[in-house]
This record gives C-alpha cells, structure tokens and sequence, in this order.
C-alpha cells in the first residue's frame, strides 16, 4: 500500500537537556501525532477513511485502529510509540477493577517560580493538554488474581517530571500497599525532578525510597517497569528500587542527560548508551517486555513473588 | 588573599590601606593621631562587612559556597573532629577518592564520618574528581554506613559537591541506583545521623549522603535541585541567568530554614568560612555535639519514626 502522507510524525523528546535529577521543562509532543486523510485525494479509493500514523522506526503506514488495539505497538516492527497512563491502566488492570486514589491532587507553585516562564501558567496549560491533574495516577487495581497498588506516570504532563504531587502521590500508594499488605508497581516516564518546585522537588527521591524501604521491610514485592523515558531524578529513587525492574524495549534510561555527559568527559557515547538494552546487559534490568505482553508477564512474576504472602 | 570575590573589593581596598597604615610607621613621619585612623579605619571595615555579608544574594553566596579557600570535609575532619581513621573502598570495584569515610572522634564520642572531598589544586582534584563521586563512592559510603549502623556508631555526613560524576563509566555502573539504594537503605540506619551541607550541596549527588535525623547547612551553604547554571540553561536558555535561577530556585541556607527544609542553619565567621577555618570548625563542633545529644535521648525506634515522618512531611500541594 501507499502511504497517504510521508511527513514523520514523531518528534524527538529533547532529552538532551536533561540534568541531574531534573527535567528539562518539555514543551515537547512525545504523543503521536495524527494525519487525518483527506478523502478528496487522487489516491482516495485505496485509502480507508481514518486516522493513519506512520511507524518512525519502519516507516509503515498503521492504521490508528490498529495502533490502539495494539496499546501503540507497530505491528510491523514492535516500535513502541509513546503512550498515556491511563491506556496503560487499562491494559494492564481486569475490567472495572482499577480505583484510583488522591485523583484530585493538585501542585501549588510554593515557590512563586518565575523564569522565562511562570510554574503556575505550565501547570494550567499542561492540565488543559493531558486532562489530567499531575504527572502520576495511582491506585488499587487487579492484575490475574491479584491485588495491586499501582502507580503510573504519564510523560506528557511536564515530561513527567516529579514534584510535590508525584513523590506524595507514589508515598501513599506504597504506604497504602504497605498497610493492606499489597504488591506494588510502579511504572516511570519521568525526565525527573520538577525543578520548579525546587528542593521540594529533591525531597521526594528521599520520601520515595523511604516509603519503598518500609514496604519491602515488610516482606512485600514491589515491582519497578521503566518506560520510554525514565531518567536523573525518579531514576534516583523508586525507579530503581524494584524487587525486579522491568522496562519496554528500547527505552532511555540514565541519571545525566546524554549532552551533560559529553560535555563534562568531551567523549563520545557508547554506541545504544543509556537504553534499556545497555543497560540489560550492564546487569540493572531483569528483562525486557514488550508492552503487549506486559500484563501477562507481570501477572506471571506476582503468581511467584505473592507465593507466600500472607494477608495481614 | 589570593582569591577575591567581586562583591568583596570595597573592604578589601580598606583593608589594603589599614595595611599600608600599618607598615608606615618604621620608615616615615608618623603623625600621633595614626593609632586613631587605624581604629577608624577597623570600625569602617567591620561594619562594611556586617553590611556586606547580611545582604548577600543567593548568587552571591553560591560563589560563597564554592570559594577555593572555603574548608572542606577534610579540614572538618581534623580540626572539628580528631583522630580520624580513614576506611577504604567499596568491596565491589574502587576506592573512589570523591568520597572519604572512617572513624574518627566528635569531641569525647566515637563516630563514623562520611564526606565528599573537593580537591584543592589539579593533581588533588583529579584525584578526588573534583568532588563528584562515581557510585563506587555511594556504595563505599553505604558500606561504611551500614558497619557503623551495625556496632552503634553515629554517622555524621558532610556534603560538598557540585552533583554526583555526569560521565559514561558512572551511568554504566548505575549511578542512580547507587544513590536510590542509599536514600532506601539510609532511613533504616537505627543510630542517629546527621548530615551537613559545608559547601554545594548538589541535587541527587548531595543527598545520596544526605538522609538523616538532623540536616544542617552551613549560613553560605547551598542546597538545591539543580545547579543554578543548569538551571538557567534549561528554563532562560542561557547560563549565565544563574545569578536569576538561583534565586528562584530558593537554594539559601536561610530560604530552606523557612521553608522548613533544614533543621537548622550553622553561622559562619564574619565573611564567610574560608576567612577562619578554625572559628568554623569550632562553631560546627558545638552544632554536630549539641544535636548528638538531643538524638541520643530519643529512643532509637522513635528517632526512626521521627525521621521518616521528616522526609515524610516535604511536599506543597492541595488535596484538592
Ligand atoms: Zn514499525
């Protein structure tokens, strides 16, 4: 077939300027971008009417149809193209089961943080954009027969970075597991710590983890997946403190951002540095899962990890 | 003086010329009334620097913070503790020399102390990576900390450093697990822990040593997310806004007070620490002693739940 339009759909993350702990401010689309086809073409009887996008990696044409049913996996070359938390939710938890917690939380620009642009405007746009509050959904859900806590980032509320809202919001959660005695997951999509929000921002790498050494102390799995981003900040917390840490093919994974790193050591990168298949066989990652297989491999990993849990 | 900070030129001329007025007298008609000027002019120099370093911007005491002159672990570690005893390596790969940790005295106590090291000149900063520790030097640190946690010793950490090492070898090594597993493995640690912010204190890299009962930062301290100049970069596209996104960021001894992010603010000598190493030393004894004692009259359970409820308590936003 004829691919309708040839223009690249995808935009590069601009993870370049990622530091430290911290996210770049990310005015940046990761979401897929839409080429609705005009029926008035030349070529219109081959083509369906719809949404079509074009797979960056392969360079076919997919129906978006097909896209979602696939969770935004190429059905020619299992790219995985940027998705949202909530289809994530929803592909992973049974029916119905999914209760959200917190859903109403919101950040508060403690710091009146002005640069070139104001924290509190971002925040409205980026509500407007996603529909969402802040950069994570927590809640309880069903995963097979079991009962997890679950959190999930979403990269396209202000790439996902951590602030007061995410780091309360992932505390809760895991101390909520830790009290009903649940396995939790978290799944990142973060270029880290929310540097608006200064050292509040800091501060919840400490909360995090100390809320994650309290669950594990109890006896209790927690799983880490990290997805296409996960870097600096959320990488040097809960990201990184799973009793297994899983992540999607292909995605970037790191502490500094790649152009930070040049620019101090003034070397080049290994080649495939800081992916997730670097990083495999750099001995971080358990293994890597296609994001249509995650619900059933993770299911798989609870039926051994709750083996001997014991309903408190 | 050998390094002079812009903003410190106006005493520093008067103080050139008290010099001056000092060395006259051998070879030059001295009129009576010069011992009158020197006062004069030491009463003018004082209260220039009582003025000057009350209204310091953060900028201003970021370079502070970064003054080649300012005293690092190591000077801490001889003159406000004695008898140090230092520990090597992390029993995995490296000794990383970013980071120094051993025994050592706290007046008449036993404790263990952990600090990232800036070197002073080339040869030492390439030995000590300029301060900016591989994860090698986390897990050291975690190591020691957690034989210490073990025989009852309590850790007094001392941060000064720009941010943990951007660099292949630290990422392939896993740089950020290594900080995650101490903020984990940190908040578990029984016996009481302090940690002092002597200088930078930045991002992840500072507060991989950093989880404790009491957090201290020295008055020209900084502590932030990111460095000023990272972030103008990022949010003015331009580094050299650092003086602006410095203070925006809220990264003062004194803003984090406030917004109840330290325990408690330390005060340095009259112009900033480097000017007396000893005055300072001494002042962060008293600190480090005075909030070792309080910690030892809590029961180590209590002073777990108390330190996690801190960590616990960081954080703006609206329930909505
Ligand atoms: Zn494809």
């Amino acid at each position: 077939m004829v691919p309708p339009m040839a223009d690249t759909p995808k935009k590069t993350l601009g993870l370049e300027t990622v530091e430290p702990a911290v996210t770049p401010p990310t005015d940046v689309e990761p979401a897929i971008e839409k080429k609705p086809v005009s029926p008035g073409t030349s070529r219109k009887r081959e083509i369906p009417q719809g949404l079509w996008t074009k797979c960056p990696e392969c360079g076919e044409m997919i129906f978006d149809k097909e896209l979602e049913e696939n969770l935004k996996v190429c059905p020619h070359c299992t790219h995985h193209f940027p998705t949202t938390a909530w289809d994530r939710i929803n592909a992973l938890t049974e029916p119905e089961s999914f209760q959200e917690t917190e859903a109403d939380m919101i950040s508060v620009d403690t710091l009146e943080f002005t640069g070139t642009a104001a924290y509190a405007d971002k925040l409205e746009k980026h509500k407007e954009k996603t529909g969402l509050k802040d950069a994570v959904i927590t809640g309880i859900g069903r995963m097979g027969d079991h009962e997890v806590a679950l959190g999930v980032m979403d990269f396209n509320f202000l790439g996902g970075s951590m602030g007061s809202v995410v780091g309360e919001k992932i505390t809760r959660i895991i101390e909520l597991a830790t009290e009903r005695r649940l396995p939790a997951i978290v799944i990142s999509s973060s270029g880290g710590a929310r540097m608006y929000e200064g050292m509040f921002s800091l501060m919840q790498l400490a909360k995090t983890s100390a809320a994650i050494a309290y669950h594990g102390r109890q006896g209790l799995p927690y799983l880490s997946v990290l997805t296409h981003p996960t870097t600096a900040g959320v990488m040097a917390s809960y990201a990184s403190l799973g009793d297994l840490i899983i992540s999607e093919p292909k995605a970037m994974i790191g502490f500094a951002g790649p152009r930070v790193i040049k620019d101090t050591t003034q070397s080049e990168l290994p080649e495939g540095f800081q992916t997730a298949e670097f990083l495999m066989e750099r001995g971080l990652i358990d293994s890597i899962i296609d994001r249509t297989e995650m619900k059933a491999r993770i299911t798989e990993y609870l039926d051994y990890l709750c083996l001997n849990l014991k309903k408190g | 003086m050998k390094h002079l900070l812009d903003f410190e030129k106006p005493y520093i001329d008067l103080q050139r010329r008290l010099e001056e007025l000092r060395e006259q007298p051998e070879e030059t008609d001295v009129p009576l009334d010069i011992g009158d000027e020197i006062r004069q002019l030491e009463e003018k120099i004082e209260a220039k620097k009582r003025e000057l370093y009350s209204n310091l911007s953060a900028w201003q005491r970021v370079q502070l913070a970064r003054h080649p002159q300012r005293p690092y672990s190591l000077d801490y570690i001889n003159k406000t503790f004695s008898g140090f005893s230092e520990l090597h390596g992390d029993r995995l790969f490296h000794d990383d020399h970013a980071i120094v940790a051993g025994f050592a005295m706290l007046g008449e106590r036993r404790v263990m102390v952990v600090g990232t090291q800036k070197g002073r000149d080339t040869k030492e900063n390439i030995k000590r990576n300029f301060g900016c520790a591989h994860p090698e030097g986390y897990r050291k640190a975690l190591r020691i900390m957690g034989m210490a946690n073990r025989f009852g010793l309590p850790i007094v950490c001392l941060i000064d450093t720009a941010g943990a090492y951007p660099g292949v070898a630290a990422e392939e090594r896993h740089i950020a697990k290594a900080i995650a597993i101490n903020l984990r493995e940190m908040t578990l640690f029984s016996v009481p822990m302090i940690s002092v912010v002597i200088g930078e204190g930045g991002s992840g890299g500072a507060l991989g040593i950093g989880v404790s009962d009491r957090t201290l930062i020295l008055e020209n301290a900084y502590y932030s997310v990111i460095s000023p100049e990272g972030c103008a970069a990022i949010l003015w596209k331009d580094r050299a806004a650092a003086p602006q996104a410095a203070e925006a960021l809220k990264i003062t001894a004194n803003d984090l007070h406030e917004l109840n992010l330290v325990d408690e603010v330390v005060p340095e000598p009259l112009g900033g620490a480097h000017n007396d190493h000893n005055a300072m030393a001494d002042t962060l004894r008293d600190a480090l002693l005075r909030n070792l004692n309080e910690l030892e009259q809590i029961d180590p359970e209590i002073r777990l739940q108390e330190r996690y409820a801190k960590y616990r308590r960081h954080g703006k936003y609206i329930e909505g």
